[in-house]
């Protein structure tokens, strides 16, 4: 389970699978089912920003080790169009799409670390991990 | 995909038992709807106990359904919420303040049945 394991986001089904698949490494590695329900929800928002803002995109996974830490790390990349304030998505209830604006927000909380860069017109790349405890 | 909707007496009740994706969810709310329109249900039971995560597009999906069942005149419980995702909602920060909910399907039909005799 040391190899990076990726889910391509084309279409709507693919949000499930990369969730699936995230929530069954975390189980593999050891996560609780609290940690896992986090780890799957983040996993959704990512993908789900992906699937709407950027038509397409790819989720990796994989282990990361800081000893005596363990943890698992998902990073979204998509070549969209990019956010221009980083700031203003980062804030509750802010949504272009006419959703609850849930989504970064809650990432951030859900997780243990996040990281955000963009680059309008060229594309997004969120970066999470969640430790083991 | 298409989740069942089964009618008791002046009831519907579901009892969500598939992965949810965000088109099973967007047919779910149109098809509760026509339902409600065709059988003059008073009263709803949506039952989560098999459903492992609430993202926000869940979660804005089946808190419009309970506004949307709401005006046309039936009331909607939600049930059976694990406590793992009962605590990612919150990370979320959706606390779904306005939707009542109850511990299982029996307390949720006791519930409607209190707040329609009201
Ligand atoms: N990958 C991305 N590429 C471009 N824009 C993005 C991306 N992800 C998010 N955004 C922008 O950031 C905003 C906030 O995102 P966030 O996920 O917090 O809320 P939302 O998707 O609008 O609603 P929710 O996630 O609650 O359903 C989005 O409305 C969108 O404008
Ligand atoms: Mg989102």
């Amino acid at each position: 389970m040391n190899s990076q394991s990726c889910v391509n986001i084309e279409k709507e089904w693919d949000i499930v699978s990369a969730r699936q698949l995230g929530r069954n490494l975390a189980r593999k590695l050891g996560f609780g089912t609290v940690d896992q329900a986090r780890i799957a929800t983040a996993i959704s928002e990512l993908a789900r920003n992906i699937y709407l803002y950027a038509g397409s995109g790819e989720i990796y996974f994989d282990i990361v080790e800081d000893h005596p830490k363990k943890g698992i790390r998902i990073r979204a990349i998509d070549q969209g169009q990019g956010i221009e304030d980083i700031g203003k998505v980062m804030k509750d209830g802010y949504s272009t799409s006419g959703g609850l604006g849930a989504g970064l927000p809650g990432v951030k909380r859900l997780m243990d670390e996040f990281h955000i860069s963009s680059v309008p017109g060229a594309g997004t790349e969120v970066e999470v991990v969640k430790w083991l405890r | 995909m298409r989740i069942p909707i089964l009618k008791l007496h002046n009831y519907l009740l579901i009892s969500i038992q598939i992965e949810l994706d965000d088109q099973t969810a967007i047919q779910f709310q149109e098809d509760l709807l026509h339902k409600i329109h065709e059988t003059g249900a008073t009263g709803v039971v949506i039952d989560l106990t098999s459903v492992d995560v609430i993202d926000s597009f869940i979660a804005k999906v089946l808190g419009d359904v309970v506004s949307m069942s709401n005006l046309m005149g039936a009331k909607v419980v939600l049930t059976g919420i694990q406590p793992a995702v009962a605590m990612t909602l919150i990370d979320l920060g959706i606390h779904l303040k306005d939707v009542p909910t109850a511990l299982n399907l029996e307390q949720g039909l006791i519930k409607l049945r209190q707040t329609l005799e009201e």
